[in-house]
């Protein structure tokens, strides 16, 4: 009788670990934008006129939405996963023509005070989109190398699809919002495909293209690139049998790490200004005004730095508080971590952040059905995304691009969807002993 | 589930990158916050505060180098609202003699939205010299208030206000538009301060620096690697002559109206006067500046009224003077043309009326200014036989004289010039019908009345183009930009009108000539100095006519123009020619040998009516 009540208790099967980590990082997100908000005109935590009373706002009504995610049945999720991907695709195509122009991007729906963008939506959409395409029993995208055109049509098939389901919002979102930051977000289920088959092969080769994108870039002498290239190419020749089959392969290769540098240069040339002065600022490439295109990630770094091993104190911060820090409640609330609480708190951010990501990894692995499975990796792949770019690029290891600090920055849209991507695994992980897909 | 278990090895690989990543986080963020001493600051306690240093504006030359416009400084009392708690508040209020209530309606005022509690606000604008050392001393009771030190503009001697025109605070429209400009910021109003902003505003500069609890600044922020330097604004180099400009006001007080002096082979203004005028060192300072703003606003002689560029008046007479190039261009008269005068027009019952005086030919119709001759002259230009329909002959006529300036903006360097008026065809269809009217309907505008209208520097301008015979220099006051001297290139390009004929220009300047031997302007003739001109009455619907002057001298390669329009004075040889005369008699000869009729026209007052001598004939 005991054991019947508690599975129909709302919170059975819920894993307190990661509710709890949840309930943490909000709260200490909260914290923090009241101190990056603060101002002593404006005390009162519930004044809506303020950032901090309407992230409150925003707290209670995530806390609604995540009831009403464990009260709704899981195979709710699995039924309409390719229902929510068609709704939020064209979510995002309406917002171009019924949005708000916020800074050159029209990603935005308003209703008063309040906004909504449907991007940020979009990523809980395509994860269970993705999770249901790719727990199909008849579809793996785990397969040998194969060079021949019917081999790669046959054997590839499954990841084209895979790929397209990830691509298809990245571009909209950026052809059609102009917001690069929220768009480059959806290359995390990358990870997720690794994790359900994908070559190695690919990861390796993707790895070789990043470094030779890195090194074409933080070089500004990219024919030297080439010419060393070439010595490293010719030096394989020295080394290796000198068949006709491996003299191919390495020209092949040499071809294409060739291709990829100059693409690079040609893209970086084409890039919108502010786009190319990120990627200096990143690499230290050029002539950086400090004062100008340099001044977030300085600022970022001087505040962070100042924060010194235990932290200003709360509210102490003088870099946040003086409004040195650009967007220092939203991209850059972890400026305002790093002054006030300093290397401990800095440190127990990335913990508890870390944490929650593994333990969604573990959880994940503990998972009967497939479509559980993916989509708690693809909880984890995004969560660690937006936390490693967003902290990168306060601590100047990756280039500035404005998404937030999950759980901790400002904002409803970011609040609600994490929270919703967060709590539909939960409530998947609460019956995992169902089969769904 | 078979391909799932060789597969979760893979987690192993994923959450170790996971790990791997945080773990660099960490031990990057270990070096920023503990090991690297670059990103510290000592902080506790501190404040930044960011200083603009503004730069002076530039300075403003007459053509001989003297100085029109230099920069006095002065202080401004900042306060960041939310520093300012613990402050003196009593010490500060009887130092800038304020009430207390006073002092917290200032600081709401700085707290409030567009201000912001946690950012800088003007609390006192230009503060003397005195009171501003009065606080210096006592500013580390002051927490939260800082100085900072302004310019404003000074005039050494207080002439040319309307051309100089005025500086005063951005507006907020302004702020919103263009980034540059800060609230509180100072921008060109008007005149050359407004359309030679970019020149003379500079660049402001900033200064970061740190502060402790006591308001005290400790330093500069990272050395000053941040700061930047104002910069200078250009110097401007005028084509204005003070001492003229001066002279020429002098003898237009008391009057209602305006004179224009350009030298006609360049195109450069040498004085421009709207009267009544007023001392621009009135238009500088905080709270004087509005005081007298707004009395200057309320005065019923509308003395901030630009009259030189924005009043329109009735050329009168002085038209002729176009009608006459056009009709011997066109053929329809020459110099020995005559047409008879009754006192008036004879083909329209004797209107529009005319004075008593001799037959006259081309020359002499100049010279004695005959309404009737130029009634003809007119109607002969309209209603050509080349032209199927006078429609097309007065389009002729109409475009012919816009060649010479008037129904145009010509380009000058001095902002809010007005175009004047030459009425068009589709304005007589729409007051007369479509076939309501001929060439006879509107045969004043041979005359210089009825619609026509002209702002005195168009009027200015077509006297310089009879003095260069058949082109001109677009009239601008700015001879060269900042210390390289820059200009316009389209001041230094000759501008040619639709009459070229050099014989018309000839006979016309002849009449002209004799206007002042033996014509209309007879008593103003200048001393040693061979001139031209041409009288002018301009009828007008505001009680007494505008008393028109134009002139040039001398006549072989011209050195200057004078166009002089005085409100209701009546007729053109009385009041206006005299000035003009004086006014050519000191460009030219450098001195005044008529010292009587000079204090009489710098002593009338007809504004209020005083001492009015007219001659009511044409």
């Amino acid at each position: 009788m005991v054991q019947r009540r508690n599975q129909n208790s709302l919170f059975y099967g819920v894993d307190r670990l990661l509710v709890l980590i949840y309930v943490l990082l909000v709260i200490m997100g909260w914290l923090n934008i009241y101190a990056a908000v603060y101002d002593e005109e404006h005390q009162s935590i519930i004044d809506t006129s303020q950032k901090y009373g309407k992230q409150l706002l925003w707290i209670f009504s995530a806390a609604i939405i995540a009831f009403s995610i464990l009260l709704i049945d899981a195979n709710f999720y699995t039924a309409f996963a390719y229902g929510f991907y068609a709704v939020f695709i064209t979510a995002n195509v309406l917002v171009i023509f019924l949005g708000k122009e916020i800074k050159g991007s029209k990603s935005w729906f308003r209703f008063g005070d309040f906004g909504l963008q449907p991007a940020e939506f979009m990523k809980f959409a395509t994860n269970l989109a993705l999770a249901k395409f790719l727990s199909n029993q008849n579809i793996s995208i785990t397969h040998r190398i194969g060079f021949k055109l019917k081999q790669i049509i046959k054997y590839y098939r499954n990841t084209f699809w895979a790929l397209c389901i990830i691509v298809a919002p990245l571009v909209i979102i950026i052809l059609l919002q102009n917001e690069t930051g929220l768009a480059i977000v959806f290359l995390a289920f990358i990870i997720v495909l690794y994790r359900e088959g994908l070559n190695v092969g690919f990861i390796i080769f993707g790895i070789m293209v990043t470094i030779l994108f890195v090194l074409s870039l933080a070089f500004s002498q990219i024919y030297g690139l080439l010419i060393v290239l070439a010595a490293m190419a010719a030096s394989v020749l020295l080394f290796v049998k000198r068949t006709r089959a491996n003299v191919i392969a390495v020209v092949a290769v040499y071809l294409l790490a060739a291709s990829v540098v100059l693409g690079t240069n040609y893209a970086y040339n084409h890039l919108e200004a502010h786009q190319k002065v990120r990627i200096d600022v990143l690499l230290g490439r050029g002539e950086v005004n400090m004062k100008k295109e340099g001044y977030n990630v300085n600022q970022a770094m001087i505040a962070i730095g100042s924060g010194g091993f235990s932290g200003k104190g709360y509210l102490q911060g003088t870099q946040t508080k003086y409004d040195f820090v650009p967007e220092q409640d939203t991209d850059f609330i972890f400026c305002t971590v790093g002054e006030e609480w300093g290397f401990v708190g800095s440190t127990v951010v990335i913990f508890l952040e870390l944490l929650l990501i593994l333990r969604l990894i573990t959880l994940a692995e503990r998972q009967r059905s497939d479509f559980s499975r993916i989509y708690g990796y693809g909880v984890s792949a995004i969560l660690f995304f937006h936390v490693a770019v967003n902290i990168g690029m306060t601590i100047g290891l990756m280039p500035v691009i404005g998404i937030p600090l999950p759980f901790f920055s400002y904002g409803g849209s970011s609040l609600w969807s994490f929270t919703i991507l967060l709590f539909i695994f939960i409530k998947l992980d609460a019956n995992r002993l169902l089969v769904l897909r | 589930m078979s391909n799932n278990a060789s597969l979760s090895g893979r987690k192993y690989f994923i959450g170790g990158f996971f790990v791997l990543v945080a773990f660099i986080y960490v031990l990057r963020l270990f070096y920023i916050q503990v090991i690297n001493d670059k990103y510290k600051l000592d902080a506790q306690n501190n404040a930044f505060r960011y200083q603009t240093e503004y730069p002076m504006r530039g300075y403003i030359y007459d053509r001989n180098g003297k100085i029109l416009v230099y920069n006095e400084p002065s202080y401004d009392l900042l306060v960041i609202p939310r520093e300012a708690k613990g402050c003196d508040t009593l010490s500060l209020c009887e130092t800038l003699q304020i009430t207390k209530e006073e002092y917290l309606k200032r600081m709401k005022k700085a707290s409030q939205a567009p201000n912001s509690p946690r950012k800088q606000s003007v609390f006192e604008k230009q503060m003397s010299a005195e009171t501003f050392a009065a606080l210096q001393e006592k500013m580390y009771r002051f927490k939260g208030f800082f100085v900072q030190k302004r310019a404003v503009r000074k005039y050494p001697k207080p002439v040319a206000a309307h051309l100089l025109g005025y500086v005063s605070e951005v507006s907020k429209a302004k702020t919103e538009k263009d980034p540059y400009y800060k609230e509180g910021d100072y921008i060109g109003m008007s005149g050359i301060e407004r359309s030679y902003e970019d020149a003379l505003r500079g660049k402001k500069g900033v200064q970061i620096a740190i502060t402790d609890v006591h308001n005290k600044i400790i330093g500069k922020y990272m050395d000053g690697k941040y700061d930047t330097m104002a910069i200078q604004g250009k110097p401007l180099y005028c084509t204005i002559d003070r001492d003229l400009q001066e002279y020429g006001e002098k003898l237009m007080q008391g009057k209602k109206g305006a004179l224009v002096a350009i030298e006609p082979s360049t195109g450069e203004i040498l004085c421009i006067i709207s009267a009544p005028t007023y001392d621009p060192n009135l238009l500088v300072g905080g709270k004087e500046r509005a005081r007298n703003f707004s009395r200057l606003y309320a005065d019923t002689n509308s003395p901030l009224f630009n009259r030189a560029l924005q009043a329109m008046y009735p050329p009168g007479s002085t038209f002729k003077l176009i009608d006459a190039l056009i009709g011997q261009n066109d053929g329809v008269i020459k110099r020995s043309t005559s047409f008879p005068c009754a006192q008036g027009y004879p083909p329209m019952g004797g209107k529009p009326k005319c004075h008593p005086h001799a037959p006259v030919d081309l020359v002499g119709s100049v010279a004695q200014s005959c309404n009737s001759y130029y009634s003809y002259v007119f109607r002969e230009i309209v209603d050509q036989k080349k032209y199927p329909t006078f429609v097309e002959g007065y389009n002729h006529w109409r475009n012919t004289v816009m060649t010479f300036g008037p129904g145009t903006h010509l380009g000058t360097d001095l902002p809010y010039d007005k175009p004047g008026n030459v009425p068009s065809v589709p304005y007589y269809n729409k007051v007369f019908g479509k076939n309501g009217w001929r060439s006879n309907t509107i045969v004043s505008l041979g005359i210089g009345q009825a619609e026509l209208l002209l702002v005195p520097l168009q009027m200015a301008n077509v006297v310089a183009t009879i003095a260069n015979r058949g082109f001109y220099y677009i009239p601008h006051c700015v001879k060269g930009v900042g210390t390289e001297k820059t200009i316009d290139k389209k001041f230094t390009e000759k501008k040619y009108v639709a009459v070229q004929n050099q014989e018309a220009y000839t006979n016309v300047i002849d009449g002209m000539q004799m206007c002042f031997d033996a014509g209309t302007a007879y008593y103003s003739r200048v001393p040693g100095v061979v001139a031209c001109g041409k009288t002018g009455t301009a009828e007008n619907p505001h009680g007494k006519s505008h008393a028109v002057f134009m002139a040039f001298a001398p006549r072989e390669n011209p050195k200057i123009v004078i166009a002089c329009l005085i409100e209701n004075a009546g007729f053109g040889g009385v009041w206006s020619a005299p000035i003009v005369s004086l006014m050519i008699e000191k460009y030219i000869t450098g001195k005044v040998t008529r010292p009587e009729l000079e204090k009489r026209m710098m002593e009338v007052d007809l504004i209020r009516g005083k001492n009015l001598i007219t001659t009511e004939y044409h």
